[in-house]
Parts: C-alpha cells; sequence; structure tokens
C-alpha cells in the first residue's frame, strides 16, 4: 500500500511540476471556464436579474467542460512524448498511475473551481457563502465522480484517433448522473433557504457515485491499458 | 526475495492487428550475457516483438517465459527488471535532464534518486546540461539520456529500438562499449537495429525477421551485412506473397 501510495504520489507531483513549468492547462482551462460563465451570465441576466434557480446548473456545467479540456490536454502530453508507455512499464501496480493522473487532474479542476465559484456568485447573485462546507462537499465528491471516470476515459482513448470528439461523447453519458446530484444539491444550498437535508442526500449520492466510479476505474485500469 | 530471470524465451508468438498479421509463429531463446540483434526491413514486426517482451503489448497466441515466470505470473516485479529504450525516447521535455532521471528513479522505487541520476547524468556525458529543460537538447543528447533513463535501475533484460538513432560517431562507439559492459555484467540485451556498421562484431546472435515472420540467418563467417542481404535474398517470400504472383 506504502508503495502504491507513493506511485501515486510521485506522478502527481511530476504533473503538477510540468504543468509549473508550461502553465498550458490552468490558463486554458480557467479561460474557457471563465468564458462559459461570461456567455451564459449575458444570456440569462437581464438588468441586473439573474434567472431563478440557473446559477447552480451553469456552475456544474462550467466545471464539466473546462474538465474535459483538462482530462484531453493532460493525456495529449503523455501521447505527444509517449511517456504514458514509460509510467506503464514501472514495477507497482499500474492502478497507482490511474490514482497519480487522477489527482494532478482533481488539483487542476480545484483551481478552476477556485475562479468559477466568486464568479457564479458575483454575476449570478448566487450565495456562496451561505452553506460553504456543503458547497465545498458538493464540489469535492462531484469533481471526484466526474474526474474518475473522465481519468480512465482519457486514458483509453490516448491512443484513438478521434479522441478529442470521443472523449465528451463518452464521458458526458457516464457523469450525467454526477452532474444532476451535483446541481440539484448545489441548487439546494443556493436557495433563499437554504435546504441542508436536501444537499445532504445529494452529497451523500455524490459519495455513493464517487465510491461505484473509482472502484470500478481501479478494477479496469490495467486491462484496459494493456493493448 | 527480490525477482530475477537469466533466460529469456519466446515461444510461439503471433499478434495481429486486426487482420494485420504483425508476428507470425516466433521463436527464440537468449540467455544472460548476450547481445542479441533484431534486424529486419522496415514494417518487419521488430517493434512489435519488443514491445511483447516489455509487457507492453500481450500476444495473440503464444508465450514469452522470463526464467520460470510469464508476464502474467511475474507481475509488476518484472517490470522492475526489464529496461527498454523505445524508438520513441520516453522523456518529459519540460522537464530538466536531472528532473526527468529523478523522477524515473523515483517511480522505481530506487534509493537516493538524487545520487542515481547524477552518476546516469555523469554516465550520459550530460552533467554540464543537467539542469536544462530536455527540449532544449538535440536528439542524440535526449539518446544519451533514454539510455541512461533506461538503465537507471539495472535492468535484467534491455531491450532497445534504434538505439543508434541520433548519435555521433563518438556516442555511437560508447554505446557499444556500454553495451558490452552490460553483457559481460549478466544483462540480456535485444537491439533491434539498421545500423549495421556499429552492429558489427557487437552482437552475439543475430535473428532476421521479414513480414512478421523469424528468417533463418546462415552461421557461416563473413561480414554481418553480407548475411543479412543474403538472408533477405534467399528468404522464401511469405505464403501471402506467393498467392499474390500465382
Amino acid at each position: 500500500m506504502r508503495q502504491f501510495l507513493r506511485v501515486a504520489w510521485v506522478v502527481m507531483r511530476k504533473d503538477l511540476t510540468v504543468e509549473m513549468r508550461s502553465r498550458e492547462i490552468v490558463y486554458t482551462t480557467v479561460f474557457f471556464a471563465a468564458s462559459c460563465v461570461l456567455v451564459f451570465a449575458f444570456a440569462l441576466v437581464r438588468e441586473g436579474r439573474p434567472l431563478e434557480d440557473a446559477s447552480a446548473g451553469i456552475l456544474w456545467i462550467s466545471i464539466a467542460f473546462a474538465g474535459t479540456l483538462a482530462l484531453g490536454r493532460t493525456f495529449e502530453r503523455e501521447r505527444h512524448t509517449e511517456t504514458l508507455r514509460a509510467l506503464m512499464l514501472a514495477p507497482s501496480d499500474r492502478p497507482a498511475i490511474y490514482v497519480g493522473k487522477l489527482l494532478g487532474v482533481l488539483v487542476l479542476m480545484a483551481i478552476v473551481e477556485a475562479v468559477l465559484v466568486p464568479m457564479i456568485g458575483l454575476l449570478f447573485h448566487a450565495p456562496i457563502f451561505a452553506r460553504p462546507h456543503w458547497l465545498a462537499a458538493l464540489l469535492a465528491a462531484g469533481t471526484l465522480g466526474f474526474a474518475s471516470v473522465g481519468t480512465l476515459f482519457a486514458a483509453m482513448l490516448v491512443r484513438a484517433r478521434s479522441r478529442d470528439v470521443l472523449l465528451p461523447v463518452l464521458l458526458y453519458p457516464i457523469t450525467i448522473p454526477v452532474i444532476i446530484a451535483g446541481v440539484r444539491g448545489t441548487a439546494a444550498i443556493f436557495q433563499a433557504t437554504p435546504d441542508e437535508p436536501m444537499a445532504r442526500f445529494w452529497a451523500a449520492l455524490l459519495v455513493f457515485f464517487d465510491v461505484v466510479f473509482v472502484t470500478l476505474s481501479l478494477w479496469t485500469f490495467e486491462p484496459l491499458m494493456t493493448e | 526475495m527480490a525477482f530475477d530471470f537469466d533466460r529469456l524465451v519466446v515461444d510461439d508468438v503471433s499478434r495481429h492487428f486486426g487482420r494485420r498479421r504483425a508476428l507470425h509463429r516466433v521463436s527464440l531463446a537468449c540467455d544472460a550475457g548476450t547481445i542479441l540483434g533484431l534486424l529486419g526491413p522496415n514494417g518487419a514486426g521488430k517493434s512489435t516483438l519488443l514491445a511483447i517482451l516489455s509487457t507492453l503489448l500481450a500476444p495473440t497466441s503464444g508465450r514469452v517465459r522470463y526464467g520460470e515466470h510469464d508476464a502474467r505470473s511475474a507481475g509488476p516485479m518484472l517490470r522492475g527488471r526489464l529496461g527498454l529504450l523505445g524508438h520513441d525516447l520516453y522523456l518529459y521535455p519540460e522537464l530538466t535532464a536531472r528532473e526527468n532521471l529523478e523522477f524515473f528513479a523515483r517511480l522505481y522505487g530506487l534509493a537516493r534518486p538524487r545520487d542515481r541520476a547524477d552518476g546516469a547524468l555523469a554516465e550520459a556525458g550530460l552533467a554540464d546540461r543537467a539542469d536544462e529543460a530536455v527540449s532544449g537538447f538535440s536528439r542524440g543528447m535526449r539518446q544519451r539520456l533514454a539510455l541512461e533513463r533506461a538503465l537507471l535501475h539495472g535492468p535484467r533484460l534491455l531491450l532497445l529500438d534504434e538505439p543508434f538513432t541520433g548519435l555521433d560517431d563518438a556516442s555511437g562507439h560508447a554505446l557499444v562499449r556500454r553495451l558490452r559492459g552490460l553483457r559481460d555484467a549478466g544483462a540480456i540485451v535485444i537491439a533491434a537495429t539498421h545500423d549495421l556498421d556499429l552492429a558489427e562484431g557487437l552482437l552475439d546472435e543475430v535473428v532476421i525477421l521479414r513480414e512478421g515472420r523469424l528468417l533463418t540467418v546462415p552461421r557461416a563467417s563473413g561480414p554481418l551485412r553480407e548475411r543479412y542481404r543474403e538472408t533477405i535474398r534467399t528468404a522464401a517470400p511469405p505464403a501471402a506473397s506467393r498467392e499474390g504472383r500465382a
């Protein structure tokens, strides 16, 4: 187990070091996510008054879009240098590589969310500080569910010719339950009177999806990655 | 106890990609302390065979045995005894030479990764460029660095795909000396190459692949290039070609 965690940590640290050097994924995903929110704001905010209950949906759609971009770019890097093969040759359980890549994607998505949430609060008057711990819990659980499936699919598609098209086509239908639970849970705490029991229910559902998705991904990563 | 082996056996291995047959019933064996040359024209199946030996690719049929084990039974321990220098060099261009080596040393769980990286950089003749990003290196420098990456953990089986690519004359001869040293230390080295001049005198055994099949190389003495040409010229064309001509 120590070796598994060590390899995951080493892979995540390497991904973040590479990203710190190029800043390619952070800049593109943050800019893309911010553009999404701005487009929605232009479309749905009239005379300073946003459409009711739209903020939660816009937050999660922007996270999903930006997350897909980050996932694609993370693995495009490994494909370009063929370094994914070198990672697969490491004398450790291959799921440790998956966990390392997943942790790297989660850090990148957390940075994107740190920009998105205040923007949603500002442009859509969402009460982001009404229940901050529930908002953080929903975002953490939802992002893990989305990124766990996304990391597996992005790794699987790394050699596919139409990977850029296939990733969202495969990823969105599978992660619909996560997006729905995230939107409904976030909407519950963005109400004028936050509905904590409802937020708790959707957060619990997200944790259930996380357990299922992460377990399935760990189980299938090695056979899917062996050509 | 650490996993190890002293004999590699490829037994009747075939690999198909859809309807295309990349390897057809290839069998060979290689003992520790041997350098085996894998020769053949482009598209002969050399890289496919190296990918199978490195466990990155599973054979469609047949098996590969590393001592008493196959890839499935040995698992991750086997990968700790394999080193692969592919046609792609498996280096991160954004990282420095030292960071690349330290990353792989940590990935392999080696003690004192910094010292290992420094030793490998000195061996590659890149100690003075250690803190420069690999993206600024020439192909030959990257090739030398990638070889050190593949050797960092002291593999028993070293698989090399076109190891002389991009190397200048001095670096090519330095690589030949290095490979001889590894052979003397008991490694099994399998090198796919088109550089028959550098391979001459280096290889202990030679196998030639054409269209996925192993050809019989004459035992007779003579320059490697001539033996290679003679083997390719006299080998019977594969069944599909014969049918095509008929």
